[in-house]
């Protein structure tokens, strides 16, 4: 990355902060050219509105998503999902409802399925995050959950799948042979407005078949 | 984005001191978040506009379940509900708080969702939710208790001007337990009755449970006294996932075969704070469980409510479920 694309995000720094100042957040772009900010998917005008800070965490972290370490500049306020879609541009994490109510932003934290809307970014700065877009294989074959709910016709609009996705590996991580009960109860926390539960429910069972 | 959040400055201490040292410096002006299933839709709505937001889920010793002397057990405010629900301790020994917190929102809200979290949580009345200045918000009125409110979910007993409910589906389970609170401040430990714990809105109407600002829920002792009982927790609720408790039982007993020798009943979801139905216990001990006996404890359950203009259903629902709880005995 040439010095001129670099994002410039520096806008939203405040001149000094305890704990940073934006020489630091300028070295740290330097170090590491991956650094991503997503101002501009806001507008300068809506970004979110920085508290005259004194202190607390570091904006700049390192993000393991999906493999791979990305450094990106996040607010104290700003949550997973934020971060993930319009930050990393892994939008194949939806927001539905953004307040814990549908599960189409569904990730995986280790090994876990949390929603992505109500998880601020700073809690997972140590963590393995999983994206639906980290489950290929390098060749792009589909992970098997995927291969599955295409082979059971899960997806009707296709908005919740991405977060289905994820809750049957969450599952099929924790529990290789889950019983259907065990299935239903571990997707329950997964909307499907096209009510494709049942076409879900038996992708969940041929995929743990597979898995 | 409706994430906008009003700016909030993080923190993330990682032991218990620097935790009680922040909540004690920022006082009403700190957030304490630990799954944040309850804090972030305040802050998303910008109800919530905390100066400092303490994130404890770092604090890895309040994390975990292990055995007291004397056979109970504590568990520390920061488990995970998921935690609380598949810990085999909890399980063998007190499978009511387990199959309560099972109960609870969504997998996904179980898993980061806390027992400190799910205790301390605000009522969902969504009046107050959605930022009227209500009495619980330190205005003068109830919208729930107006001629043409929507108060389906709200309160049949001991309603003092604020007619919300307690949301919580583990709180019931532990008053049931006999369970204990520990708390931590500033100025030391202090331990209170799970029953004590939450308050009732004619004492602080603009509180749920009895912390102060400064405070830090740091465990939930369960004794032995009711370890292995026979237990008994339903929740009703318009869905099987997602949604609160439109009423809860959470009941113990222990008998003799034939006579109920002791019980502990106590509801969610129908009061502001978990209702514990201390004339049916009374009336159980030392009788047998006949149909007509198991009658008679319903109709005391109910005994006292007081329901609005859309929530009379509530009173044999409560009946309802005292009913199968006995007849599970
Ligand atoms: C869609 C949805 C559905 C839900 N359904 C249910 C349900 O069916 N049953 C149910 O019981 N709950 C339900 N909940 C509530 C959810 O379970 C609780 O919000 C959650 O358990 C709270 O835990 P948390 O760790 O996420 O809390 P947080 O949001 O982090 O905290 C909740 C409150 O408690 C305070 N707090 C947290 N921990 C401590 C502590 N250790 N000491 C002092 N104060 C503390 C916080 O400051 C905050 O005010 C639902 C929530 C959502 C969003
Ligand atoms: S029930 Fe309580 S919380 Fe709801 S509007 Fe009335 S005073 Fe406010
Ligand atoms: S967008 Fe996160 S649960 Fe709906
Ligand atoms: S496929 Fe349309 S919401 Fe599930």
């Amino acid at each position: 990355m040439s010095e001129t694309d670099r994002p410039t995000t520096t806008v939203l720094l405040p001149e000094s902060a305890g704990g940073w100042s934006r020489r630091d957040f300028i070295k740290g772009v330097i170090a590491s050219t991956v650094t991503v900010s997503g101002v501009s998917y806001f507008g300068a005008g809506c970004a979110s509105p920085l508290p005259a800070q004194t202190g607390g965490v570091e904006r700049l972290v390192s993000l393991s998503v999906n493999g791979q370490t990305r450094r990106v500049d996040v607010a104290p306020n700003e949550t997973l999902a934020t971060t993930l879609r319009y930050k990393l541009g892994l939008t194949g994490t939806k927001i539905g409802c953004n307040r814990a109510e549908c599960g189409a932003c569904t990730v995986l934290i280790g090994d876990v399925n949390h929603y992505a809307c109500s998880t601020l970014t700073h809690r997972v700065r140590d963590r393995e995050i999983t994206t639906v877009e980290g489950l290929e294989s390098g060749d792009g074959t589909l992970h098997p959950v995927q291969q599955a709910f295409i082979d059971e016709l899960g997806p009707q609009c296709g908005f919740c799948t991405p977060g289905q996705v994820m809750s049957a590996v969450a599952l099929l991580r924790a529990n290789p042979n889950p019983t259907r009960k065990e299935a239903q109860a571990a997707m329950s926390g997964n909307l499907c407005r096209c009510g494709a539960y049942d076409h879900y429910l038996n992708g969940v069972m041929r995929a743990a078949q597979e898995v | 984005m409706s994430d906008a959040m009003t700016g909030f400055e993080l923190y993330q201490p990682t032991d218990v001191e620097q935790a009680v040292d922040l909540i004690g410096r920022y006082g009403s002006r700190g957030w304490i978040l630990t799954g944040g299933y309850d804090s972030l839709d305040w802050f998303k709505d910008r109800v919530k506009a905390p100066q400092a937001v303490i994130d404890i889920q770092g604090v890895a010793e309040l994390r975990g379940v292990r055995p007291t002397d004397g056979g109970g057990i504590e568990i520390g405010a920061l488990t995970t509900l998921t935690e609380v629900t598949t810990s085999p301790t909890v399980r063998d020994r007190f499978r009511l708080l387990a199959d309560a917190a099972g109960e609870v929102a969504s997998p996904q809200i179980r898993n980061a969702g806390t027992l400190g979290g799910n205790l301390c949580q605000d009522t969902r009345c969504w009046y107050y939710r959605y930022g009227v200045d209500c009495y619980r918000a330190g205005g003068n009125t109830c919208y729930a208790a107006a001629p043409d409110a929507q108060n389906r979910e709200h309160a049949i007993f001991g309603a003092s001007r604020c007619v919300a409910v307690s949301p919580s589906d583990t709180a019931p389970a532990l008053v049931a337990l006999d369970a204990e609170m520990v708390v931590l401040g500033a100025g030391g430990e202090r331990v209170i009755r799970a029953e004590d714990f939450f308050m009732e809105p004619a004492v602080d109407i603009t509180r749920m449970t009895v912390l102060e600002p400064d405070e830090l829920l740091v465990s939930v002792r369960i004794p032995s006294t009711w370890a292995d009982a026979h237990f008994y927790f339903e929740k009703v609720a318009d869905r099987n996932s997602w949604d609160f408790a439109l009423a809860s039982i959470a009941a113990a007993f222990k008998t003799d075969g034939v006579r109920v020798e002791d019980a502990r009943i106590a509801f969610g979801a129908v009061q502001c704070t978990p209702r514990r139905m201390t004339r049916v216990e009374e009336w159980l001990r030392g009788r047998a469980l006949t149909p007509e006996g198991v009658d008679a404890a319903a109709a005391l359950a109910s005994k006292g409510a007081q329901p609005l203009a859309y929530n009379e259903y509530k009173i044999p629902l409560v009946q309802n479920l005292v009913k199968r709880a006995l007849r599970s005995v």
